[in-house]
């Protein structure tokens, strides 16, 4: 008895699921119209650009020049062979920064900053039948909310890529030079040895897939919230959960469709 | 005139609306009451189709709104003006853009046009000058004024009114009534006002029709209700130790 209990309730777990991608899916078809006035939708879009880019920005900045310090360190620290050129520091530094950090851990710390903030914004407008008089009035709720922000993500994720990028290289090459464990030159050497531009367009492709995951996600957790102000956290911490392991999955197939 | 014909709807098990008809005649106050849970929200988001109908259909002027797809639903939904239980008033917006923001967002005015409009509907609301306010430094009674004004911004040819008294003092509740029936008599419009408040269904109601067990279970006018027999709707209206007090006064004198 116990076990059919446990199969039917694995049953309907999964059914939920392919039920929520479902969802998903058919509210990314509403969201893609064309907006009722593109007046609007440019002021919105701006407004959203503003919230989920340029109020990012120092956050980012923080993460990115502590996070390359650290890097550079680790590098440096674990560089006990003699056969190694002093120059890896710099090669690894910039290798990892592109390829991993800067897309992927940016976007994870993101994902909770804008996730839970989207998340947040459009489930109390949800509880608060802010959405339904949108609705009444004969506005495409989703379509006047949602498309502004995924563009402005999609739009401002790839600068907020570059300008991480940059600063982690920047705090890569200052942590050296404070713990003296390596010069200015060698490290710039480090930085430009083997460098492949494909790099930078991979991660920048990444950066776009986790901006537009981060919105839509977060969007689909906020527009279906049900109830009263607890459900809002609640779809504000589902919203940051799934969308932080559907960037890790992103991640995964992007690193094979794009690097191997 | 809004026609409902034949209307079910059920959440799973539980069937809330058990074939529902009615008539909302136009230049009206037409009023749904009945107790909680029996089925009059769910019955009014039916008509202005937040929730599907299982069967029946809903007709908006001969229109069978219910037969017809989300992008010529929003034609009609742009006739209609909505009054929600919580206002739902657009909190990053100032008292004036949230009351031009239907016409910005459907019309060609040009900004003067819409500011001279939005302008007219909040001294109609008695809430002229307070324009650049947020809603969050309005009380309750001024936030109901802004979402009536809202709602008459695009002159509609229907209004709901999802329980405009709840929340408000008496003296506030009689000022919204008011506000309604002029509105409702001034634009000649079909007005539909969700009510459990027998105070607003004495004073504004036209035609009452009393919901139970989600059945059209009673409707006439605010002179037979007083006067029916009917014993669902005698529990109703006279709930109250006041309104028992009334009844028994009346029937002296009878």
């Amino acid at each position: 008895m116990a076990a059919i209990k446990e199969i039917s309730i694995n049953l309907a777990l999964r059914m939920k699921i392919l039920s929520n991608i479902g969802k998903y899916f058919l509210m990314l078809s509403v969201v893609f119209t064309r907006p009722e006035k593109m007046k609007i939708f440019r002021r919105r879009l701006f407004q959203e650009v503003q919230n989920i880019g340029i109020n990012s920005i120092p956050i980012v900045a923080l993460l990115s020049t502590f996070m390359g310090g650290v890097i550079a360190l680790q590098t440096a620290a674990n560089m006990t062979s003699p056969l190694l050129p002093e120059y890896t520091i710099g090669y690894i530094t910039r290798s990892s920064t592109i390829l991993e950090f800067s897309p992927t851990i940016i976007s994870l710390i993101l994902a909770g900053k804008i996730g839970s903030n989207v998340a947040s914004e459009i489930g109390t407008m949800r509880v608060t039948e802010q959405i339904d008089a949108l609705e009444i009035m004969g506005v495409n709720s989703l379509n006047y909310l949602v498309l502004p922000k995924i563009i402005g993500a999609i739009l401002f994720f790839p600068i907020m890529l570059i300008f991480s990028i940059g600063l982690s290289l920047i705090g890569g090459w200052l942590s050296l030079l404070m713990a003296n464990l390596s010069n200015t030159e060698t490290y710039i050497f480090g930085l430009r040895s083997f460098f492949f531009t494909g790099d930078i367009g991979y991660a920048l492709v990444k950066s776009i897939v986790f901006g537009f995951v981060i919105v839509t996600v977060s969007s689909f957790y906020g527009y279906y919230t049900k109830g009263g102000a607890l459900d809002v956290g609640k779809s504000s911490t589902q919203a940051v959960v799934i969308s932080s392991v559907v960037i890790l999955i992103c991640n995964f197939f992007l690193t094979q469709m794009m690097l191997l | 005139m809004i026609e409902v014909v034949n209307v079910n709807k059920s959440f799973a098990s539980n069937q809330v609306l058990d074939n529902v008809s009615t008539k909302f005649e136009t230049g009206k106050v037409n009023m749904i009451i009945g107790q909680s849970g029996q089925g009059k929200s769910v019955l009014a988001k039916c008509i202005v189709g937040l929730h599907e109908v299982d069967s029946g259909s809903v007709l908006y002027d001969g229109r069978d709104f219910s037969a017809m797809e989300n992008h010529d639903r929003r034609e009609i939904r742009k006739e209609i003006g909505m009054l929600f239980q919580g206002s739902a008033l657009f909190d990053s917006m100032t008292v004036e853009q949230n009351v031009m923001f239907p016409l910005s967002m459907f019309t060609k005015m040009t900004k003067k046009e819409m500011q001279h409009r939005a302008d007219f509907c909040l001294d109609r609301v008695n809430l002229l000058g307070k324009n650049k306010l947020l809603p969050a430094e309005c009380s309750g009674g001024m936030q109901k004024r802004i979402a009536i004004a809202r709602a008459i911004s695009m002159k509609p040819k229907y209004l709901f009114c999802d329980e405009p008294n709840s929340g408000l003092d008496p003296m506030t509740s009689i000022v919204i009534d008011n506000l309604i029936r002029e509105i409702t008599y001034e634009f000649y419009i079909t007005t539909v006002v969700i009510s459990h408040d027998m105070n607003s269904v004495i004073e504004i109601g036209d035609n009452i029709i009393f919901i139970y067990k989600g059945q059209n279970w009673w409707s006439g006018d605010k002179k037979s209700i007083i006067q029916t027999e009917n014993p669902e709707i005698n529990n109703f209206v006279y709930a109250s130790e006041f309104m028992k007090d009334i009844k028994a006064s009346m029937q002296k004198k009878v």
